[in-house]
Formats: C-alpha cells, sequence, structure tokens
C-alpha cells in the first residue's frame, strides 16, 4: 500500500492505495468522478485521457497512480462547474458531435489540450490530435467539426473586445 | 486487467535510482514513461517485484546537444522531440520518426530511452537508433559506460543493460549539412504496432556520392536489424534508382517477420524492400538530390 496524494481539479484527494492501482481507478473509485471512462484498459482507446499539471494530456489506464503522487489531474468534470457548458461541450452538441458518448470525455479532454497548444488548428491538425482517441459511432466527422467550432468560439471573445 | 502487486519506490535522483537497484538486484526494474511496462505488466507478461519510479528525477529530462551529439535523458518524454524547434531544423529522421510513435497521448508519456530499453521487437526508437548510429550511456557499478547501439540491442526485450545498471542517456550524432533522414512505417492504425517500419539516414559527399548511410528495419524479426548490405552497397556510390533498388533488396534478405493480423510474412518480407527503398528516396530528396 502506498498513501498517494493527487490534486484532481483543485481538490486535493488523498488515500492508501495498492501499488498496482492504475490513475483510472484511483479517479473513479477513490475521487468519485466517474466522467473518465475505462474503455480498452490497455492504452489504445483514449476514453481514460486526462490531463496532468493543467495541459499534459495522459492516458490515466497507463499510469499507475502513486507515479502521479503530489502532481495536478484534470478530468472533464472541471470542464463546466456550474450549468454553463464548456465551449468544447457546447460544439460537440451542436455539431452531434457524439452519438453513445462512450468517448466524449477522452474525446473533450484531448481537444482541450490540443487547443491550448493550437489555438487555430487544421482539420488535419485535430485529425492528428485526435488520432489516440476511437470513436466507433461517429465516424469522426462530427467531432472534427465540433472542434472547428469550439476553436472559433474560444477565439471569439477575443475577436469581439477588439471590435468595441 | 490488474497487473500482479509490486514494492514501489520513487526516486528523486539518479543517485537515488541506482541505489534503490543495487538493493533489489535481480527484482528491480526501473519505470520510466511505462508506456509499454505497464500494459505488458497488466497482461502479465511483465511481473517485476519492485518498479523504481525514475519520473520525478528532473535531472534526467533533458533534450541538449553536447559534444556533437544530440543527448536525450533518461526521462524525456517523446513529445519533447516532436515538438523541438533544434529537433525540427536538423534531425530529419527523428522529426519524422517523433511524429508516428504510438499515439499522440502515448508519445506525452513514453519516453526514448525507455524504449529502446524495452526493445521491443516493433520499435520505432531502436530502428532509428541503429539508422542514426546512437550511443547508450548505461551507469554500471564500475562507472559509466557508453554502448554502441549495435552492442547494445541484443535480442528481443534484451539489451546490454546488466542487472544493478540503469541507462542514463541515448546520444545521437548531430547530421552535419549533408545528411538527412527519413522514417517510412506501415501501420494498420494509429498506435498499433507498426507492420513494418525502415529506418534510413543518409550522407553525402561534397561530389554528390554517398559517404555514409545507416539503414534498419524494424518489425521484422525478433529485434531491429541494421541492413548492412545495403549501407555497403551505397558506400562510396552515386545515387541512382537503380543503386536504390539493389539496396532496397537487401532488407528481405535478413528480414525474418513473423505472420499475423497485419500481414504474412512474405508480404511483411516484400515491405522491408519497399520502405526501405523509400526511406532511401526520401533522404536523397531532402539532401536535394533529384534521380
Amino acid at each position: 500500500m502506498t498513501q498517494v496524494s493527487i490534486n484532481i481539479n483543485g481538490k486535493q484527494v488523498s488515500a492508501d492505495v495498492e501499488n498496482r492501482t492504475l490513475l483510472v481507478h484511483f479517479i473513479r473509485e477513490q475521487a468519485g468522478l466517474t466522467g473518465t471512462h475505462v474503455g480498452c484498459d490497455s492504452s489504445s482507446c483514449g476514453v481514460c485521457t486526462v490531463l496532468l499539471d493543467g495541459d499534459t494530456p495522459v492516458k490515466s489506464c497507463t499510469l499507475f497512480a502513486a507515479m502521479v503522487q503530489g502532481r495536478e489531474v484534470t478530468t472533464v468534470e472541471s470542464l463546466a462547474p456550474g450549468s454553463a457548458l464548456h465551449p468544447l461541450q457546447q460544439a460537440f452538441w451542436d455539431q452531434h458531435g457524439l452519438q453513445c458518448g462512450y468517448c466524449t470525455p477522452g474525446m473533450l479532454m484531448v481537444s482541450v489540450a490540443l487547443l491550448k497548444q493550437n489555438p487555430n488548428p487544421s482539420e488535419l491538425e485535430i485529425r492528428e490530435g485526435l488520432s489516440g482517441n476511437l470513436c466507433r459511432c461517429t465516424g469522426y466527422n462530427n467531432i472534427v467539426k465540433a472542434v472547428q467550432q469550439a476553436a472559433q468560439m474560444m477565439s471569439a471573445p477575443v475577436l469581439a473586445a477588439a471590435d468595441d | 486487467m490488474f497487473p500482479a502487486n509490486f514494492e514501489y519506490v520513487r526516486t528523486h535522483s539518479a543517485d537515488e535510482a541506482f541505489a534503490a537497484l543495487q538493493q533489489h538486484g535481480y527484482d528491480g526494474r526501473v519505470l520510466a514513461g511505462g508506456q509499454s511496462l505497464i500494459p505488458a505488466m497488466r497482461y502479465r507478461l511483465a511481473r517485476p517485484a519492485v518498479l523504481i519510479d525514475i519520473n520525478p528525477i528532473k535531472d534526467l529530462e533533458y533534450l541538449r546537444e553536447e559534444d556533437g551529439f544530440l543527448c536525450i535523458g533518461a526521462t524525456t518524454r517523446d513529445a519533447a522531440l516532436e515538438f523541438s524547434k533544434v529537433v525540427l531544423e536538423r534531425y530529419s529522421l527523428i522529426t519524422s520518426v517523433s511524429k508516428v510513435v504510438a499515439d499522440p497521448i502515448v508519445r506525452h508519456m513514453g519516453t526514448v530511452v525507455g524504449s529502446i530499453c524495452h526493445n521491443d521487437p516493433a520499435g520505432d526508437w531502436t530502428a532509428t537508433a541503429l539508422a542514426s548510429r546512437a550511443i547508450m550511456v548505461v551507469r554500471g557499478k564500475n562507472g559509466v559506460r557508453h554502448i554502441s547501439i549495435d552492442d547494445f540491442l541484443l535480442d528481443s526485450y534484451t539489451t546490454a543493460v546488466e542487472e544493478g545498471e540503469m541507462a542514463l542517456e541515448v546520444r545521437i550524432p548531430i547530421p552535419d549539412a549533408h545528411t538527412q533522414g527519413s522514417y517510412q512505417k506501415i501501420e494498420r492504425k494509429v498506435g498499433d504496432y507498426a507492420t513494418c517500419a525502415a529506418a534510413v539516414q543518409i550522407s553525402l559527399n561534397e561530389d554528390g556520392t554517398i559517404r555514409d548511410s545507416g539503414i534498419a528495419i524494424t518489425a521484422s524479426g525478433p529485434i531491429a536489424m541494421r541492413v548492412s548490405a545495403a549501407e555497403a552497397l551505397l558506400r562510396g556510390q552515386k545515387p541512382s534508382l537503380e543503386l536504390i533498388k539493389a539496396a532496397s533488396l537487401e532488407a528481405p534478405k535478413i528480414a525474418s517477420p513473423n505472420p499475423d493480423q497485419r500481414g504474412s510474412a512474405d508480404y511483411k518480407r516484400d515491405m522491408t524492400r519497399v520502405l526501405v527503398g523509400r526511406g532511401i528516396r526520401e533522404s536523397l530528396e531532402r539532401l536535394g538530390v533529384s534521380l
């Protein structure tokens, strides 16, 4: 057993867990945040993607919780703390970027990281950025459109302010 | 799928990690990015008794040019190379491989040194290290050893790192202005093991003849392999389509791929020829050679 303390979405979560506890299970079972899903369970599908230390997307099924001791993790629950959707969530809604929704938490988190790193990605850059995430419903086109819409929405306030 | 349990040792310096390796001997295993080791543990293909976590060692996370080499530390992530300005400007082989290793998320955790030490039969970095003639820096009981990549890669999942030793760094010779490379990979989908891949680097003399080359294939046998016969064929020659064809025909002669869902052995063997040919051709194009 090892004592692990991780800041998840701004809240410190501490627990004694087995050394072999994977980060995704720490998030779901210790922090009770079940938005982060377990999919392939073998780092292929990306549904378990969370952000490490603010902007680094990682597959939480392929990290031991102990490796993240003392660090910050951001999960999908942080995107809309109130009732207003995050621009990416709104865009997935508007563009029908999900059907069953199982892959969506991972798609959203990797998109958050992508847009932080590259606020105006080309379609190819989006497709490459999402290439570690699998979706068996949408055929990806609407997910790409959603990320494009979010990129526009997220840069829009700056433009609006410039117009004033 | 849960891995078997293990003892976990978190280390904050190379000295601490090395001491832990001495203490645990055969039972100890270094945990870097874990992107190969953790899945292997989950499938119970690996069952280390003690994991020595080197991720917190900030001193080993670096990428710098020094004494004619690009030095990559043991905890430097694949993504650090992918987004490095220095790498993008001067290292065409590394630039082309760093975009196709695993997938973009895995590249944020996976490490170059860890991948070479894992020595997967389908490893991208092992083939790249062969083509670029890398040197591994390993700390052992009697000090630091420098091992050429050819002597480092012994067999599937087996390297020259001995019990109680630890790889600290990989050094890649800085390519001069007359050196270019290319990485060619066939994969079913992003993140899958390569169906077949080839790493190529070519250096030209002032007169346009080939001074030297590095050619390696991976996912084509028990280990990434140097195609020495192709390198020998190219040396001193003027580039031509006939020469590329002759060199690429050497790759299938040493390939011994396993048939699987990715393709038959015959198909994969023939792809070593195709990819080596494409790699040589693209390297020459990047050198401004018109064929």
